[in-house]
């Protein structure tokens, strides 16, 4: 997809929930080996909502971050798309939740968005369509969930809650998107249906023919589209649906782990499927210097993945302490039991 | 257990309930919130204008809530305070975060939060509480 070259993120944020539960506390109540599952997942713990937070009010903490390091005013943002699987409503945007707590006023165009993990990477696109053809001067697109594992479900360790908000725009940019690619096709790996609590998902088939299948496709795209080879790229973000996956894609893709680093936030976080790849994000623009290339690549069971070329401005290194970063939400943090959880997270029914 | 509400009500409070939009008086300077409709002070010499809050503050006294009002059981134990904004008024609202942090004059930050729901059928209501920063 052409972009116009000059367009990206002129602010971004992040937020994550302050409770923790470690693998050790989840393993315990099913009476299986921590050790063994940690070492499956590469994750040790992971980032749980409060009972008064959900899909909207992480939307809203990450956007208002994305705010202060954009530097404007709220009512100059004409779009705003929040990508989640866990909306607050089935009918009734969280959008304009978000749009209504930011002060954004009322000119403004809005949608959620739904493509399991990677509809925040989605709304990027879109942002990026109408900011690059001169129709809005900022669009806001957000990436947020509070997902959940059915209890005893493998996905129990893993499904966590966070958000990441983008404001993309044609000046000031901290990254310019200098080209974007997608590839799509129609794979029933992991689905909910309506009324239905807790996700399906068909077990193995979510890796090959998936995962490694899509973001290799996307990234290809990327790559023809852009004339970049992959070792043109310092850093590297690929959606965490555990640690395992993004290594291996790393691996097949002949990129180097250590480019995965910085955003490799899954292992103390979790997967938190929108926000997944879009705190990876997050946390690699952190620590990123001015002239270095981002490939991110998100994935959607269903199956699709986003791919980015980003490449980093001046303008980093005064906007990054304009808002607390990823690591300043990943020190925050209270361990709470199996129990609590159960409770804060409604498992518990009448 | 439901704890019906006006819908229209809620709605026209969002300004200050979800962005702590108060409002200051443009001859003596008081800042209000909630807003006011006429300054107390000046009465008709007044003119109020809208005035956007930081949402930082401390706390000036705070309770524990163990037996709560319909709505909120599934919360107990949380912790109600009167909040001292750092521009001058003082609002209620409920204290989250590492409530080992829970002093009298402890600092606190607007966070946007989800305050109840109307029943599984009903709006979700949001806005403001306070995390111990
Ligand atoms: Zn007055």
């Amino acid at each position: 997809m052409k972009t116009d070259g000059k367009s990206g993120i002129v602010g971004y944020g992040c937020y994550v929930p302050m409770y923790r539960i470690k693998v050790e506390e989840i393993a315990s109540v099913w009476g299986e080996d921590p050790e063994r599952i940690k070492k499956g997942l590469l994750v040790e713990e992971k980032a749980v909502a409060g009972d008064d937070e959900d899909t909207a009010t992480i939307a809203v903490e990450a956007a208002k971050n994305a705010l202060k390091r954009a530097c404007i005013n709220p009512d100059d943002i004409g779009a705003i798309y929040v990508g989640s699987e866990s909306h607050p409503y089935v009918v009734k945007p969280t959008a304009t939740i978000v749009g209504e707590a930011l002060g954004v006023g009322n000119s403004y165009t809005a949608a959620d968005l739904e493509f399991a993990c990677k509809a925040g990477t989605a709304g990027i696109q879109m942002c990026l369509g109408l900011v690059s053809s001169g129709m809005i001067d900022y669009g806001l697109a957000i990436g947020a969930d509070t997902a959940q594992g059915a209890p005893g479900d493998a996905l129990e360790y893993t499904a966590a809650s966070g958000g990441a908000a983008f404001v993309i725009g044609r000046k000031n940019v901290l990254a310019k998107i200098i080209a974007t690619a997608s590839y799509s096709s129609d794979t029933p790996d992991f689905w909910r249906r309506p009324m239905q609590h807790y996700p399906r998902h068909a077990a193995r088939f979510t890796g090959e023919p998936a995962y490694f299948r899509h973001i290799g496709g996307a990234v290809k795209l990327l790559l023809e589209e852009t004339n970049l080879s992959i070792s043109d790229f310092d850093k590297v973000v690929f959606h965490m649906p555990n640690g395992k996956f993004p290594l291996r894609m790393a691996k097949m893709l002949g990129i180097e782990k250590e480019k995965l680093a910085d955003g490799f936030v899954v292992s103390k976080v979790g997967n938190t499927y929108s926000g997944s790849s879009l705190l990876g994000l997050c946390a690699t623009l952190d620590k990123a210097k001015p002239k270095e290339l981002i490939l991110l690549a998100s994935f959607g069971s269903g199956a699709g993945s986003d791919a980015f070329a980003i490449e980093v401005t001046d303008l980093i290194e005064e906007k990054r302490d304009l808002a607390p970063t990823f690591e300043r939400y990943l020190n925050r943090k209270i361990y709470i039991s199996y129990a609590k959880y159960a409770k804060m997270r409604g498992k518990l029914k009448d | 257990m439901s704890h019906r509400s006006s819908v229209p009500l809620a709605w026209r409070r969002f300004e200050a309930r979800y962005r702590l939009v108060g409002n200051r008086c443009l001859t003596c300077g008081t800042i209000y919130f909630p807003p006011k409709a006429i300054c107390p002070k000046c009465r008709r010499k007044g003119k109020l204008e809208k005035y956007q809050l930081k949402g930082e503050g401390k706390i000036h006294t705070y309770t524990i809530i163990h037996a709560a009002p319909s709505g909120f059981e599934k919360r107990v134990p949380y912790c109600i305070a009167i909040i001292e904004l750092d521009e001058g008024p003082k609002v209620l609202g409920e204290v989250v975060g590492d409530l080992t942090l829970l002093d009298i004059g402890a600092r606190v930050r607007a966070v946007f939060r989800k305050i109840y729901e109307d029943g599984e059928d009903g709006i979700i209501h949001y806005g403001l509480k306070w995390e111990l920063v």
